[in-house]
């Protein structure tokens, strides 16, 4: 790990202040910390803002419960508040990484991770190609082993999948994040992360004519680099439940194959509001819109369920490892919209 | 090398010569405040002692109770956080030290195994267990695991065998010794 400058900020508003060129926010750090000895972050200067007091409270604020950003994973996860009302967030954040890191890691940094690509992640200089690594080098997932990678919303640039559970969970939840860079603005969890095909739209939007292509492969949230994550805000539906589902091919302490986070508001048997996110499927939580859409007014049974689940098939778009991944997310959604009901 | 010289002795030794060696000529203190500085002073305690330190900005936890510290009970197994070897606490919460930057840690009290037994000697509860259920096979993960498993009955999760595999699965062991540690983590549980 290359050396660095490091100054700690007392307050957001010191901290965005402080950052200039190649500067990097740390709290938990560790992601960041391997991502420096990999050489995938050469930050000069790592301006600490884990020591900011008072952004790590959890409360119920009028119906909504606001986590701040300095929260750690293990403290979110086993707050009454949130095991109460996000029951799929606390187990999302539970059911991430292990212990060691869970007290270390915080909730503001977990949707900040980059993608477990085992192409991505590697020691510089990298043999192969990375698109996210250096752009316009290609990438070696595409039609190399890419039986973790992205089944949706890819494209041929980069097929990397996003790792985090939590952030399915806040997606699942229609969470915002409430950001601060020269102003404060909230940025839904749904829109924060962005899958390939979304960031080919925001790199032609953006008009940098003078970038290669290639560069879109870096763009991964819709959080400016200026900008710093305080709290997240989650809407606290009164008899909606939850539920989250991980599977792994170790039972703890393993990444997701593909996960599911589900809600479910039930009327006299029949499905009134249902939220579902898929994780590990592509580089952003994928709500299922239209599955959501077409259980209003079902029955909590399985057949019903798996029947709003075939949008799911015809939308995704498989790579040669990875077929397996769509029944695997099709099942899971079931059973975590079933759990979600009470049904186990 | 002198037949009084033990192997640990003798690659600290090495170490520091070569820590003095890479020290620029002419570094001073850096200037306490809110400077970003490339290297860093950090007032910390570690197993009850306090601890003053000037050291380059990317030292890690781990890196200096090893290095500089001399305390290398804690393991460095993976150094990226995926083996649990390096586990210690902090302010009571068990991190992975190869994780955290000692510029991190002003203020906090630290505890490595070399601080988990009593002062006279006397093993801690989940120590005895180890040796009582033949939990270790290798020993480098031993350590970790038991600063891990003292945490782990501290936070009230060592409930059941189920719960303690979940709650120590950040503790890998490469022996497989988890039946063992496992029991011997639950029989200090009791004992607590």
């Amino acid at each position: 790990m290359q050396n660095f400058s490091y100054v700690s900020a007392a307050r957001p508003e010191e901290a965005v202040k402080a950052l200039g060129r190649g500067c990097a926010f740390i709290a938990g750090g560790t992601e960041l910390l391997n991502w420096m000895r990999l050489g995938i972050a050469t930050p000069d200067t790592l301006i600490d803002i884990g020591g900011m007091e008072g952004h790590s409270r959890i409360e119920r604020t009028g119906d909504h419960l606001i986590i701040g950003a300095l929260a750690t994973l293990n403290e979110v996860g086993e707050h009454p508040l949130v095991r109460a009302h996000a029951t799929v967030l606390a187990d999302a954040c539970l059911k991430a990484a292990s212990p060691q890191i869970r007290n270390r890691a915080t909730l503001g940094g977990n949707v900040l991770q980059k993608t477990r690509c085992a192409y991505f992640r590697s020691e510089t200089p990298l043999p192969w190609g990375c698109n996210k690594r250096s752009p316009g080098s290609g990438c070696a997932a595409r039609d190399g082993l890419n039986e973790l990678h992205a089944v949706l919303g890819w494209a041929d640039h980069c097929v990397a999948t996003h790792p985090s559970d939590p952030a399915v969970a806040l997606a699942c939840l229609d969470a915002s994040a409430e950001v601060m860079g020269k102003r404060r603005r909230m940025l839904p969890m749904t829109d924060f992360h962005v899958s390939q095909v979304e960031a080919q739209a925001m790199f032609k939007a953006a008009g940098t004519g003078s970038l290669l292509p290639a560069h879109e492969a870096q763009i991964e949230t819709r959080l400016a680099r200026d900008e710093l994550i305080l709290a997240y805000h989650i809407p606290i539906h009164d008899g909606e439940r939850s539920a989250y589902l991980k599977v792994r091919e170790r039972e703890s302490y393993e990444y997701a194959l593909v996960s599911a986070a589900a809600t479910v508001a039930l009327d006299g048997g029949l499905i009134t509001r249902a939220r579902i996110a898929l994780g590990s499927v592509a580089q952003k939580p994928w709500r299922l819109v239209e599955t959501e859409a077409a259980l209003i007014g079902r029955r909590l049974v399985r057949e019903e369920i798996s029947a709003a689940l075939r949008t799911l098939f015809e939308q995704a778009r498989p790579l040669a490892h990875n077929e397996y991944k769509v029944q695997l997310a099709a099942n899971a959604a079931l059973r975590a919209v079933l759990a979600a009901g009470g049904v186990s | 090398m002198t037949d009084s010289l033990s192997r640990r002795e003798f690659l600290g030794a090495s170490g520091a010569a070569v820590g003095v060696a890479l020290t620029p000529a002419g570094a001073t203190a850096a200037p306490k405040g809110r400077t970003a500085e490339r290297m860093v002073d950090v007032t910390c305690n570690v197993n009850g002692r306090p601890v003053s330190a000037h050291v380059e900005a990317r030292t890690t936890l781990l890196d200096h109770l090893r290095e500089r510290m001399d305390l290398t009970g804690t393991k460095k197994g993976c150094n990226e956080g995926a083996c649990g070897a390096c586990t210690v606490l902090v302010d009571g919460k068990r991190m992975n030290a190869c994780l955290i930057l000692l510029a991190q840690c002003e203020g906090r009290a630290i505890t490595t195994v070399e601080g988990i037994a009593q002062p006279d000697g006397s093993l801690h509860p989940v120590q005895q267990a180890f040796i009582d259920h033949d939990a270790f096979q290798c020993g480098f993960c031993t350590p970790g695991q038991v600063v891990s498993a003292a945490a782990c009955i501290a936070e009230g999760h060592a409930t059941s065998e189920a719960s303690v595999r979940e709650w120590m699965s950040g503790n890998l062991c490469r022996c497989s010794a988890y039946p063992q540690i496992t029991a011997a983590v639950l029989a200090a549980a009791r004992r607590a």
